[in-house]
């Protein structure tokens, strides 16, 4: 490492320290207003001028351990000792950072402790803004810096420096907002602190309740969350596994159809399913009214319950077990399959002996996956679920509802972080220590063997009909927005499209007129930049996560989850709560949806790189040291290339899921920044159908188009040096 | 490394923007989004004021004003049930505000203000009803309820909807009027005798009506003027006023305490008083009764004239204690229920 970095992070730290406005301005940055006040104006000052101008005291000590860190680089001293003193500096100066910006608020001094202690504060603060940020930056990587200077983390400041980021950011913006909330758990409703709350809050009849088991009722909504959740997993991931057999390991002629089918219910807007099975099962839906016209069968309500919520989260979370999948089926090396078929084993006994086995991890993940998914779920549940109630739901309407409890709502999503955290250590547990790498560098590594018949018929019997249906569910769903009113009057129209998206051409130019587009350009233009940075900051933590060793690594790898199995209602208010107050004051802004978007769907991203990349041998980093590789050079030169089915994956989920999310934002929404789900809702919630098809399949068709952008821009990783056949390769 | 840090560094300085603070007002808006953007757009051509508005439940946007409680980032709530106006007052969460267009207005909605010690007011009010499928009526032959005892009758079991109280504000209402029109432990006898005709509590307030619509199911214990929204747009939906009398919301605005912009808060509110500004919500294709009196009603829309309506008394009914305590009985007595 040479010196040159931790005095550049110095500059640039002390820099924006005195070239930067330290707090947020209302107007933001891009107006320019304040290049001339940054001196004088209190609300645009930099951080020097805050201190010395305003009587901002409290900044001096983290500038002086900033402008510290610089004093250290300058004076000519070994490596580790240069490490210790960066070290020690710049961590207090992070500590010095937190603690004026958690003390010192909006009325002073934040807590009453503090101003018994010290009396009333004249001074106040507003939010973080740009020199502010940029300064805590600067810190951080000098801490990173530091550490690998002293020899932490093979003395690798790339490696320090990821680590650094990852934790740090995960810390900022999903551990602590869930802190804040989840501290409510044990508060009553003055904020008065009671542990004991907590117990009598969890321990409540309408939770356990057995009584669906044993005498008739309903049971508590912890057993319907947890049997639903079991199903689901499962459910997906058979299906998964059989969309990803068939799409790697068959001759089958409609893989590229079978495809796209199995990525339209991931592109879909969230309600859009629930829908479709209405029009389709609900009383007045087709099955059930022909059912009545042809053979006097009375109308049921069957789609409401379990049986609905479970068979829409099939539909939906399906294709994310397929997209965590089809990486490891992939990556399966043929090498051993042909080993084992070279021993006299016939297809089957490879096929369960072998190549199932190291799809463990695979597989493992997805029902993670799959079982998390299915306890977050709002959507399904709400629309589908009628007196069957899950966590998820119970903690919206505990608060949204008539009670407005958040302690109640905060003790609930406790017990849904608990299952999340069982079945974390569940798919630990199966998982185990074995080895699963499969790709290594050992040059050719032959072709994919195909399926043995009985499989491979299984898992076409169970994927065509799946595909065929979901194929008529979306057939409906498409329809619905080209007729007037579903139900009742079908005829043809495209009304519901020319109100959306109308573009009308006047003398001026073309004007937008349509309802729909303002919510639209927003959507893709946060999407856009949130799909990026979910993918990067998700693979970065899969890397260091299975490639690493470091203390607190398990630790880190479960607060990757923990932002995924806190269902978006809670994450919503959760944000709220830590965000609209000082020091990160950032409601009302575009900034909050991206971040909460990065950090909601990170940790697909996290479980797709974890995944592929216990499958790449160690052996490939090692070469790559050996020939003098750095870290970041085997990064990008031998991971990331064997990584393009995950980067596929993380970017177009990051990308899928920024566009289809609605309960994780819409308390976070404004008028300037309305999103394309929550406008739908709206729609839906007002009874009109078409117009919410209508943009559903606007959406739709705008995502297909940038996954199959991303495909084209990333490519497919090349494994083989055989090409192969038409039949039996690789789609 | 250095990249993701310049890139988190450039969102930093694109995105930290909230709009100027000149000349707005921000209003959480918690009725039909149609409605919103009508009075968004009208009320910025009356006065000039930029209108910046957000359109959210009334028990999201109660959710809302209490994480924002420190640092309020709305001025004024317009719309939305009236108890949770009345919560929020009890919660400290909304200013005192008396209008000089109050003496304009219905006595129901001077009521709600005097309730709240002048913290919110009746900008609409709507009776609570039945939701009736005609088309499920004729076909199984049934004759349509009349009174809320013949919600008891068999040929109902399985046909009727209601929201459950512990979500909906809708049911709430419901349960706190049959508890003032027969007592309370009659109206908890009834209630349980209703549950074997109940085929789901929803958990929103507006869904029943829209499962009437769709066919979902043949009655539905709703706000009638949800029913008229439901019949213009083309389903086969009639809606009836119980003979015993039936109870009323009143849908209410509030000004945000701590509001940045209260000049124009207080602004806006007494423009939305007027009956310039109320006549919109019929324009919306909404059919509560607006509080001004000399607002012109539209012909479609249900009368209070023509329905028996209580004395509904909002201040007890509307106090979080008494709340808590009824929706706790139903869960007890009622929601936990065995399906028959």
């Amino acid at each position: 490492m040479s010196s040159r970095a931790p005095l550049l992070w110095s500059v640039a730290g002390l820099l924006a320290a005195v070239a930067l406005p330290w707090y947020a301005l209302q107007e933001g940055l891009d107006s320019g207003a304040w290049l001339t006040g940054l001196w004088s104006s209190e609300d645009y000052a930099s951080g020097l001028a805050q201190i010395i101008q305003h009587g901002r005291w409290w900044l001096a000590p983290v500038l002086a351990a900033l402008a510290a860190c610089l004093a250290i680089c300058l004076v000519p001293t070994s490596r580790e000792r240069c490490g210790a003193w960066l070290m020690i500096a710049s961590a207090a100066g992070l500590a010095l950072f937190v603690a004026q910006g958690l003390a010192i608020g909006l009325r002073g001094w934040s807590a009453d402790w503090l101003v018994a202690a010290f009396g009333e504060l004249a001074g106040r603060q507003i939010g973080t803004g740009a020199g502010a940020a940029l300064v805590m930056i600067a810190l951080l990587a000098l801490l990173s810096i530091g550490l690998a200077l002293r020899g932490a983390f093979g003395g690798d400041a790339f490696v320090a420096g990821a680590i650094t980021t990852v934790a740090a950011s995960i810390l900022l913006f999903t551990a602590w907002p869930i802190l804040r909330i989840l501290v409510q758990a044990f508060q009553d409703g003055d904020g008065v602190f009671r542990p004991a709350l907590l117990l009598e809050r969890l321990a409540a009849e309408k939770i356990w309740s057995v009584r669906c088991l044993v005498g008739g009722g309903r049971c508590g909504v912890a057993w319907n969350t947890l049997i639903l959740a079991v199903c689901c997993a499962a459910g997906t991931t058979a299906l998964g596994l059989a969309f990803a057999l068939i799409a790697t390991r068959t001759g089958f002629h409609f893989k590229r159809t079978l495809r796209v089918l199995t990525v339209l219910p991931i592109v879909t807007p969230p309600f859009v399913i629930g829908l479709a099975l209405i029009l389709v099962f609900g009383r007045a839906g087709l099955v059930n009214q022909f059912l009545d016209w042809s053979m006097g069968v009375a109308s049921t309500r069957w789609i409401y319950g379990f049986q609905g919520v479970l068979l829409a989260q099939l539909f939906a979370f399906t294709p994310v077990a397929f997209l965590v999948l089809i990486g490891v089926v992939e990556g399966v090396s043929p090498t051993l399959e042909e080993a084992s078929q070279t021993l006299r084993a016939d297809r089957w006994a490879t096929f369960t002996t072998v190549s199932l086995p190291l799809m463990r991890p695979g597989l493992a993940n997805a029902f993670l996956v799959g079982f998390i998914e299915s306890i977050a779920d709002f959507g399904n549940p709400i629309v589908l679920g009628g007196d069957y109630g899950v966590l998820s739901t119970e903690i919206y309407f505990a608060v949204v509802g008539a009670q407005l409890d958040y302690g109640r709502a905060a003790a609930l999503g406790l017990l849904l972080l608990a299952f999340a955290l069982g079945a974390f250590f569940v798919q630990r547990r199966v998982v185990g220590q074995g080895s699963y790498a499969t790709i290594s560098g050992k040059g050719d590594s032959g072709l994919p063997t195909p399926l043995p018949d009985a499989a491979r018929r299984a898992a076409l019997w169970v994927a065509v009909p799946w595909a065929v249906f979901t194929f008529l569910l979306y057939g409906f769903a498409f329809v619905g927005g080209l007729v007037k009113v579903w139900g009742r009057d079908y005829t043809p129209t495209l009304d519901h499209y020319t109100k959306a998206f109308a573009i009308e051409r006047t003398a001026d130019g073309l004007i937008w007129s349509g309802a729909a587009w303002n919510s639209f350009w927003t959507t893709v233009k946060l999407a856009a930049i949130a799909a990026p940075l979910t993918a990067a900051l998700g693979l970065i933590a899969a890397w260091i996560l299975v490639r690493q060793r470091f203390v607190g690594r398990a630790t880190l790898e479960f607060a990757t989850m923990l932002s995924f199995a806190v269902p978006g209602t809670v994450i919503g208010v959760a944000y709220v709560f830590a965000f609209n107050v000082p020091p990160i004051e950032i409601t009302g802004t575009a900034m909050i949806i991206v971040l909460c978007f990065v950090f909601r769907n990170m940790p697909v991203g996290v479980r797709a790189g974890m995944a592929a990349m216990s499958q790449i041998d160690r052996s490939l980093d090692e070469a790559s040291a050996t020939l003098r590789g750095r870290a970041p050079q085997t990064l990008v030169y031998v991971v990331l290339p064997l990584l393009r089915p995950a980067i596929v994956g993380a970017l177009v989920y990051g990308f899928v899921r920024a566009v289809t999310t609605v309960s994780a934002v819409v308390f976070l929404v404004t008028a300037e920044y309305e999103l394309a789900t929550t406008y739908i809702i709206l729609r839906v919630i007002n009874g009109d159908y078409g117009i919410a098809i209508a943009y559903s399949c606007a959406l739709i068709v705008l995502m297909l188009a940038v996954i199959l952008l991303i495909q084209f821009v990333v490519g497919e990783r090349r494994l083989g040096r055989r090409i192969a056949p038409p039949l039996g390769g690789r789609a | 490394m250095k990249t993701v840090w310049l890139g988190a560094a450039i969102g930093a300085f694109a995105f930290a923007s909230p709009a100027s603070a000149q000349g707005v007002v921000n209003v959480y808006c918690s009725v039909q989004v149609e409605w919103c953007t009508l009075i968004a757009n009208e009320f910025q051509k009356a006065s000039g004021v930029k209108v910046s508005i957000s359109q959210k439940g009334s028990g999201e946007t109660i959710a809302q004003l209490k994480a924002e409680a420190q640092n309020p980032k709305g001025d004024v709530w317009f719309g939305g049930t009236g108890d949770p106006h009345l919560q929020a007052a009890e919660e400290n969460l909304t200013e005192v505000y008396k209008s000089p267009k109050l003496s304009e207005l219905h006595p129901w909605a001077i009521k709600q203000n005097t309730d709240s010690a002048g913290k919110t007011v009746g900008i609409y009010a709507g009776a609570l009803g039945f939701g009736l499928n005609t088309e499920l009526l004729a076909k199984k032959n049934v004759k349509a309820p009349a009174c809320w005892v013949d919600l008891l009758k068999p040929e109902f079991k399985g046909e009727i909807q209601m929201a459950n109280p512990n979500s909906s504000g809708t049911a709430y209402v419901a349960i706190a009027t049959l508890v003032q029109l027969m007592g309370e432990e009659k109206a908890f006898d009834f209630l349980k005798k209703m549950h074997a005709n109940i085929n789901a509590y929803t958990r929103s307030g507006t869904a029943p009506m829209k499962a009437v619509a769709r066919g979902e199911t043949m009655v539905s214990i709703s706000f009638v003027h949800d029913g008229v929204t439901e019949a213009l747009a083309g389903f086969p939906v009639k809606t009836a006023t119980p003979c015993e009398g039936t109870g009323y919301e009143i849908g209410s605005m509030s000004i945000v305490k701590g509001a940045r912009n209260l000049a124009n808060a207080k602004k806006f509110y007494d423009w939305a008083l007027t009956p310039e500004a109320q006549k919109l919500e019929a324009q919306a294709k909404q059919f509560q009764v607006p509080s001004n009196k000399a607002t012109p009603v539209p012909p479609e829309a249900p009368k209070f004239a023509d329905m028996k309506l209580i004395d509904y008394d909002q201040a007890k009914y509307g106090k979080s204690s008494e709340r808590k305590r009824l929706i706790a009985r139903w869960d007890a007595e009622v929601g936990g229920l065995p399906k028959p």
